[in-house]
């Protein structure tokens, strides 16, 4: 055994992930008196959308939900990276040392990220994702006076360029790539979701209309040792515009890695969940982005409806259901209006590298593989992110299945896997 | 307390922003490399969440700390370009 | 395989690492040769393995073999792609207090008085070449002609020379059975001239009889630290650990990869094929890596796999005729050296079959021997 034991954390319901989804949860739990616990490896509970360094500088809404989450007497264990699960124990890495969470139930509410499709250039530095920009913006990057072109797909594009703008960087062009009919059938449909439409309205405010441009996408960024033109095309035209900072992303995907390491069931990419957030392990539900992308609000009624499961009252989440269903109709039209073009398949060239952490490029790769062969070929997806950038992109491009998840799920030192065992054993007496 | 933290980047003492991650915090030093690529190409934050493992420096003689999960701290040792 | 209208001369079934040499050192020997895999080149334990080509002197059959292979992949280093990441950075057999240390010197005759290159080191040359050690070890023998390779790569590249060499690889071909004179594939007799099974840890499936049963072991890589590591580095226990069939072992055996990266290992256990991982069992592995190298602490895994090394009742493979069944050749059960011996393996094999000389006494590893021992004891 370990020579020296690793702190333990016993609760009613732990929750990985403090985004939206995961406060709504610990917060709806710990007020109906659980004992809970939240894991996220940020160091500021708020997830993506709630990112911030000062609490001051977040919406009304998201202020009053963390000053919720402070009041309800959950532990809120930031800087706690999940690294292993098994049953309704996790093994987390807090602050260098290891972590063991025993608990009754486990809400996994561990949030989505962005679908990076490579182009030639997208590894210059100076490339970002859209929501990397915001998240970096947010975290203190500087953008006054530089220029930035935004682009791919989906509604975060306006958000983040309004943003960008915000802060004083001259947001040159908005590229998305959703041809124009389609961004402006969901635009009439937002009628139906009023608080979607303040935000759109919002965003647009910051953007002027003339450069904002749908049915245009990157197809490659040049530069020396940071990125100093971006080309566009619409398809039949191509032009290039000088910019100091690409923010460019496709639109979100659910992080599933903890789910699947759990045994849950997986449907088109996403953990499936009964009306109540049930995946298909017992002890264990699963809320926010995971199960789909449906925004913030969708995060935070399904974190609640999962409490309420979680606490084996499902009769109180019954008020819920139709706002949560509501949003699965939004997030369907969503990924409906924002699908990658088919076009976006063919911007990687062979000298493209696909795989970044080992500088894999497109030319090794064979489209007749799969996963497991590339990686065991090539290397691409053996790197420190194990395949999160990568194996969406080559899903995207050859249609292939990710590679099974194994320990760990996010990198661990072996100091802290030392004691993965603790897993399966029994908590020693509390006294 | 004060808003802004002294850190040394490459033996470079720099001023920045105290609540800023150390990935802002090195974007906002001038910093583009943050790491080498496994050919030798220059690296940045891409994902800014903790994902990508592009952002990665070593901290204090740690290596492969992910600068955009981590916040500056008073007196903090980053080397880039590993 | 569009219209080959005359059968091959030989099948072989398997493209593991043995699967692949074999198949190249029969093309070699002017045979046509067919390989067939359930899934593709290097997928099974091969995929799983270390890739240390060693030395192992658990017996005199193992030392022969082991030396012999190793020789050969030495012979062929020049001509590997870098894809095959050969390294030939030797073996650091440690030992932690004098009476090891003795063990070591014994070791060190008999790797020298059979023509394998060694060297000891007392405890302070070993902490020079390998800082981040615990000290005080006692010392280590270094025996500076072992070597590190990817597998998955070297089985590629081997099959790809094969294929060079005449051979035809069919993936996604599931062998349902082998029979004389032919394998059936999805219902369909493919009549071949011989059959070899190199089908790994599943070689019994195939062939009933073969006592081969999954041996089960865990590895974890980290991410690149390099210069942290420089020599596969074993601890003398190692051997028991390989050697004694017991229920569950493990022992310090941590290796460097070309990347920089550091590959810990190892484990044992006997659990059929629940390629799950055992905490407990990582747990252990990874505590006794940590404690011979107490820096390895703060290194970060990126990943943990298991994978299943074909072994046998006496520890040594099955290479040869197998006489229960007519044109039936065998080509399984290396445990886990069956990196370092795929070649002499399929050397043997084929001098075997073409009726040259073999280099060493093929005897040990006859498959036969096994139902001789079977009848002894039944
Ligand atoms: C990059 C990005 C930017 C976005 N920007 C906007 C925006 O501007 N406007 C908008 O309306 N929507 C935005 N969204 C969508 C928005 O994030 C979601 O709708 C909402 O935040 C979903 O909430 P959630 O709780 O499901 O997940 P998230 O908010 O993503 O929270 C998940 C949390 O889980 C943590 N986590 C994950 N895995 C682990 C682990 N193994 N161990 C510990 N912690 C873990 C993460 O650190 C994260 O904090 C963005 C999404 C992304 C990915
Ligand atoms: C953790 C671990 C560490 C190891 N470390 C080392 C080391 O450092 N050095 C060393 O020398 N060895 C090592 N080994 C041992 C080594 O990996 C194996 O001995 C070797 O890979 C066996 O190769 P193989 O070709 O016999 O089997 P495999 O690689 O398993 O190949 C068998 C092939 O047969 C195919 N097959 C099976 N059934 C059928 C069928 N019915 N029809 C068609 N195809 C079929 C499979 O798909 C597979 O591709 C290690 C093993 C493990 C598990
Ligand atoms: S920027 Fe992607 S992990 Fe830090």
């Amino acid at each position: 055994m370990a020579e020296t034991a690793p702190r333990r954390v016993t609760a009613d319901v732990a929750i990985v992930g403090a985004g939206p989804a995961g406060i709504a949860a610990a917060v709806r739990a710990a007020e109906s008196g659980a004992r809970v616990v939240v894991l996220d490896e940020a160091p500021r509970p708020g997830g993506q959308i709630w990112r911030h360094t000062t609490r001051g500088t977040l919406p009304r809404g998201a202020r009053r939900w963390l000053e919720r989450l402070d009041a309800s007497g959950a532990q809120v264990l930031s800087g706690a990276s999940v690294v292993d699960a098994d049953g309704p124990r996790l093994l987390a890495q807090w602050r260098g040392e290891p972590l063991v969470v025993s608990a009754e139930r486990i809400i996994l509410a561990t949030g989505a990220r962005e679908l990076f499709l490579p182009f030639p250039g997208w590894t210059l530095p100076g490339v970002v994702g859209v929501g990397g920009a915001q998240a970096l913006l947010k975290a203190g990057m500087p953008v006054a006076g530089r220029r930035v072109v935004v682009a791919g797909s989906g509604p975060l594009l306006l958000a983040v360029a309004a943003a960008l703008a915000g802060a004083g960087a001259h947001v040159a062009v908005v590229a998305e790539q959703a041809p124009a009919a389609a961004v402006r059938r969901f635009a009439a449909g937002l009628w139906r979701r009023p608080a979607k439409l303040w935000q759109a309205a919002r965003y647009r405010a910051g953007v002027p209309r003339a450069r904002h441009r749908p049915g245009v996408w990157v197809t490659r960024a040049d530069g020396d040792t940071t990125v100093r033109e971006v080309t566009l095309t619409d398809g039949r035209r191509t032009w290039t515009v000088p910019c100091d900072l690409l923010a460019v992303g496709y639109g979100l995907v659910p992080a599933t890695e903890l789910p699947r390491l759990l045994g849950c069931r997986i449907e088109r990419g996403r953990v499936h969940v009964d009306e109540y957030q049930r995946t298909s392990e017992p002890a264990i539900l699963c809320a926010g982005e995971p199960t789909g992308i449906a925004g913030a609000h969708a995060a935070l009624v399904q974190g609640q409806i999962a409490a309420c499961a979680a606490l084996d009252r499902p009769a109180e989440a019954t008020s819920l259901l139709a706002a949560r269903d509501a949003w699965r109709r939004f997030a369907a039209r969503l990924e409906a209006t924002f699908a990658p073009r088919d076009e976006l398949r063919t911007l990687a060239d062979a000298d493209t590298v696909v795989c970044r952490c080992e500088d894999v490029t497109l030319g090794r790769i064979d489209a007749s593989w799969g996963s497991r062969a590339a990686k065991r070929y090539t290397r691409a997806g053996m790197g420190p992110c194990q395949g999160r950038i990568c194996g969406a992109a080559l899903q995207y491009l050859f249609d292939w299945t990710p590679d099974r998840v194994r320990v760990p799920v996010a990198p661990a030192t072996v100091g802290t896997l030392v004691h993965a065992a603790a897993l399966n054993t029994e908590p020693q007496d509390p006294s | 307390m004060s808003d802004v933290v002294e850190i040394h980047v490459n033996g470079r003492a720099v001023r920045v922003p105290a609540s800023a991650s150390l990935a802002a915090a090195l974007l906002a030093a001038g910093e583009s490399a943050f790491r080498r690529s496994v050919t030798g190409a220059p690296r940045a934050p891409l994902c800014g969440m903790g994902i990508c493992y592009e952002c990665r420096v070593t901290v204090n003689g740690v290596a492969h700390v992910r600068a955009c999960l981590e916040t500056v701290a008073p007196g903090m040792d980053v080397v880039t370009g590993g | 395989m569009s219209g080959v209208a005359v059968p091959p001369d030989a099948v072989v079934v398997g493209a593991g690492i043995v699967g692949a040499a074999c198949a190249l050192e029969l093309a070699r020997a002017g045979l046509r040769v067919l390989v067939l895999d359930a899934g593709d080149v290097g997928g099974g334990t091969t995929a799983a393995g270390m890739g240390h080509l060693v030395v192992m002197d658990d017996s005199e059959e193992q030392f022969a073999l082991t030396a012999y292979s190793v020789r050969l992949w030495r012979e062929l280093a020049p001509s590997l792609p870098p894809e095959c990441e050969f390294d030939p950075c030797g073996t650091l057999w440690i030992a932690a207090d004098a009476a090891q240390l003795e063990a070591v010197r014994r070791k060190h005759e008999a790797y020298t008085a059979r023509g394998v290159a060694a060297e000891v080191l007392d405890g302070a040359a070993l902490a020079a070449c390998e800082p981040a050690l615990r000290a005080p070890l006692a010392g280590a023998l270094l025996v500076p002609g072992d070597a590190v390779l990817y597998p998955p790569g070297a089985a590629r590249h081997l099959l790809a020379e094969a294929c060079r060499a005449g051979a035809v690889f069919r993936g996604g071909s599931r062998v349902d059975a082998i029979r004389p004179g032919a394998v059936v594939v999805g219902g369909r007799a493919l009549p071949a001239g011989i059959v070899v099974n190199a089908a790994g840890a599943a070689a019994p499936e195939l062939t009933p009889g073969l006592p081969i049963v999954p041996r089960k072991g865990h590895l974890a890589i980290t991410d690149r630290y390099p210069g942290l590591c420089r020599h596969q580095i074993v601890e003398l226990g190692y051997l028991q650990s390989a050697h004694e069939m017991t229920a569950e072992s493990v022992a310090f055996n941590v290796q460097p990869r070309r990347t920089g990266q550091v590959l810990i290992g190892s484990s044992r256990e006997l659990v059929g094929w629940d390629p799950a991982t055992n905490r407990a069992v990582l747990g252990r592995m990874l505590e006794r890596a940590v404690h011979f190298m107490p820096a390895l602490a703060a290194a970060s895994v990126i990943r943990v796999w298991t994978g299943f090394r074909p072994a046998t009742p006496d520890k040594l493979p099955l290479i040869g005729p197998w006489e229960e069944m007519e044109g039936v050749w065998v080509a399984a059960g290396h445990e886990g050296l069956g990196i370092t011996t795929s070649l002499g393996t399929a050397r043997l094999l084929a001098d075997l079959i073409t009726g040259r000389t073999p280099a060493i006494d093929p005897a040990p590893y006859a498959p036969m021997r096994v139902l001789s021992a079977a009848r002894r004891h039944g």
